[in-house]
């Protein structure tokens, strides 16, 4: 079944000459207003996407990986949210500088996002079909009758049984899989250029995590679109990504491609976070944990983030915050140390 | 024990005092009523529907499976929090069900639980002191000063600042809270504690803290943990021995080792391949079985194999008759039609398709 059903979609990349490109953010950096104090959630982050390919954001949680990705489509609530600067260049336009109704266009037809909890990320008192059809006719000016035949389309393509039966059913009525298979038909549903996946399996269990990976894997190669997939699970990104990017703190503490990060991690996080994770192929006897404790984000780090929980520590990590830079080819890490000598980088 | 019991234990049936804890035949279903006032029992959910397995004494048993299957209830069933519908739970040799309230407590400081969401399980309005102190006054195994005397003991023996006994539960993070749940669980000085998804609500980094905590802890005192998880990585490096549940019945229990490398039930098969693996080079390789579907319900499980619905071997035979709980090997039990006497998963074996 074709899944790209406008095959000469006017936003394919080809016909817009524009090199694989497809989004380049810059320094994006992004603030709450609490009544503690102001929240540094993400601290200038830069990082991009081409066309068709998968990248993964990993962190652990309160490391800024969801707030980065809201930003910038300005899905942050304003206030308490702010994001203080930066650029986010999709397809040559900045995010954060298109007009309400600019945004509105890209946000779930040329971007859409499937979010964690399939429970409350949809309107519980409107039929799955009814929530299916509404983008269809807002952004592809679909009539009722068109919207709905595309939307049991849409459903069968994501593997729900009998579809056509049950776009009148509420999300109640479907199991926690077939309703993120649901969210997931939603987001295809204008053949975006990117999918933005945030920890869509978390809260599913491991053979139906199977299942929806797969399904995403499939509907990549089909379609073309570019992922970024965020999540805790370096599990699931060893197998889904070809780029990874590590956050803490509300950086990017280290990117590389997906085979070199997990064979060569370059930074003592990335490399605590790798030893501390059992392993089901074989037996490790101890687990390397880090330890403390993730830092509260109250005040802009003046030094490196991590400095007060890691055993490669030298005096320049507590004075200066490192940037993210190439430590090897298509490798970048962000970290005073040369983890291989243990001595700072020249 | 004799010489030779003791060089048999691992792989035959283990010597009688060897066994802490053994769970016959357990079965806990809740029933499902309807009406407001005059409440009609229409049916039951089969949460628990007639398992046995034992634990020995300082091993670690972990109990697989997804969410839903059972694995939570049988842990509370065990305690007796939840009074089990029929079966019989020996701790000790001493039979739990059916003792009387007094009995019962005794035997209680003997085992302990450590709970999920550390979040949840702690009293926001108590200082941790307070919590961990708690079941030595209800029990009075010390009392007075000694009671602070203690509390500050087990903070330490945690990893906590005995200085924090004063703070309340919101003040610490996720895994200092599994921590305090920890030293509430020793406070007793237990033999068995039952860790119900200790670290599932955990961060990575924090899991391998709380983990080789527990670890360290049972080679100081000799504890036996029941650990109940959905995490299979986690349940390989952390258990002697693992049984998969599904659907309120196990479906295989095995050596920990011989379960992760050659798993015979097709239900243990699919769970061990979804797992991801964090080894680009190693995912490149690996073919999945996808199961098709959802867990039925266990208020209406299916006739025959519960996993029959969703496995991709099921014959005729599957549908009709339930399978046998067998030790297939040395050690290693099975409840499948298809795994045959040698241990091998031959399909066809009913001589009728599907």
């Amino acid at each position: 079944m074709a899944i790209l059903q406008q095959e000469s979609s006017p936003r394919m990349l080809r016909d817009l000459g524009t090199s694989p490109r497809v989004l380049d953010v810059t320094d994006l950096a992004t603030q709450f207003k609490t009544s503690d104090g102001v929240v540094h959630a993400v601290n200038g982050v830069s990082f991009h996407l081409d066309a068709g390919e998968t990248l993964g954001i990993v962190g652990e949680s309160g490391c800024g990986k969801t707030v980065t990705v809201l930003s910038m489509l300005r899905l942050i609530p304003e206030p308490p949210g702010r994001v203080i600067r930066g650029q986010a260049v999709f397809l040559g336009k900045d995010l954060l500088k298109m007009t309400p109704d600019e945004i509105r266009q890209v946000r779930g037809a040329q971007i859409a996002m499937v979010f964690q909890d399939p429970m409350t990320s949809f309107n519980p008192v409107l039929t799955i079909g009814r929530q299916l059809t509404e983008p269809l006719e807002i952004h592809l000016g679909m009539t009722g009758k068109q919207a709905n035949a595309r939307a049991a389309e849409l459903l069968e393509i994501v593997g729900i049984p009998k579809a056509a039966d049950r776009l009148g059913d509420y999300p109640h009525q479907f199991s926690g899989g077939m309703r993120q298979r649901v969210m997931i038909a939603m987001a295809l549903s204008c053949t975006p250029q990117i999918l933005i996946a945030d920890e869509p399996t978390t809260a599913l269990d491991v053979t139906i995590q199977a299942q929806i990976v797969e399904l995403v894997k499939r509907l990549r190669d089909e379609i073309g679109m570019a992922i970024i997939w965020i999540t805790h699970d370096l599990g699931i990104i060893a197998g889904l990504a070809q780029r990874v990017a590590v956050m803490y703190g509300g950086y990017i503490i280290e990117h590389a491609p997906v085979r070199e990060l997990y064979a060569n991690p370059l930074h003592p996080y990335t490399i605590g976070l790798i030893g501390s994770l059992p392993r089901l192929d074989r037996r490790r006897e101890r687990l390397e944990s880090i330890d403390g404790l993730p830092p509260t984000l109250y005040e802009e780090p003046k030094y490196c983030p991590f400095a007060d929980r890691c055993t490669f520590v030298h005096d320049r990590c507590r004075q200066e915050n490192p940037p993210l830079i190439q430590v090897a080819p298509h490798h970048e890490a962000a970290c005073w140390v040369d983890v291989r000598t243990g001595g700072l980088r020249a | 024990m004799t010489e030779a019991a003791a060089i048999e234990a691992p792989v035959a049936a283990a010597a009688p005092d060897d066994i802490l804890l053994r769970v016959d035949h357990l079965v806990k279903h809740f029933p499902i009523t309807r009406g407001i006032i005059i409440q009609r029992v229409i049916g039951a959910v089969r949460a628990v529907d007639d398992i046995s397995f034992e634990v020995r004494r300082g091993e670690t048993f972990g109990l697989v499976g997804e969410s839903g299957c059972g694995k939570s209830t049988t842990g509370r069933t065990i305690l007796q929090l939840y009074p089990p519908t029929s079966g019989h739970v020996y701790f000790e040799g001493q039979d739990l069900v059916g003792l009387n309230g007094n009995d019962m407590r005794r035997m209680r400081r003997r085992m302990q639980m450590i709970f999920q969401d550390p979040y949840a399980s702690l009293n926001p309005r108590m200082t941790v002191g307070e919590i961990i102190g708690e079941p030595l006054i209800v029990h009075q195994t010390v009392r007075g000063p000694a009671i602070l005397q203690r509390v500050d003991e087990l903070l330490e023996l945690v990893g906590l600042n005995p200085a924090f006994s004063n703070r309340y539960p919101h003040e610490f993070s996720g895994g200092q809270r599994q921590r305090i749940g920890v030293a509430r669980a020793l406070a007793l000085n237990p033999a068995f504690i039952v860790c119900d998804e200790p670290i599932s609500a955990l961060d990575v980094s924090i899991q391998a803290q709380v983990v080789n905590l527990l670890d360290d802890l049972q080679d100081k005192f000799g504890l036996t943990y029941l650990f109940i998880a959905h995490d299979l990585s986690m349940v390989r490096h952390i258990c002697d021995r693992v049984a998969v549940m599904y659907l309120g019945v196990l479906v295989e229990q095995a050596e920990r080792d011989e379960l992760y490398t050659q798993p015979l039930h097709p239900y243990s098969q699919a769970l061990l391949s979804a797992v991801p693996v964090a080894d680009p080079q190693v995912e490149e390789k690996r073919k999945r079985i996808i199961l098709e579907g959802d867990v039925p319900s266990p208020a209406n499980p299916p006739s025959g194999c519960r996993f029959r619905t969703r496995c991709w071997l099921a014959e005729k035979v599957c549908a009709e008759k339930v399978p046998a709980w067998r030790e297939i090997l040395p050690g290693h039990w099975v409840a499948c039609h298809l795994v045959d006497s040698s241990g091998a998963l031959t399909p066809g074996v009913s001589g009728e398709g599907r």
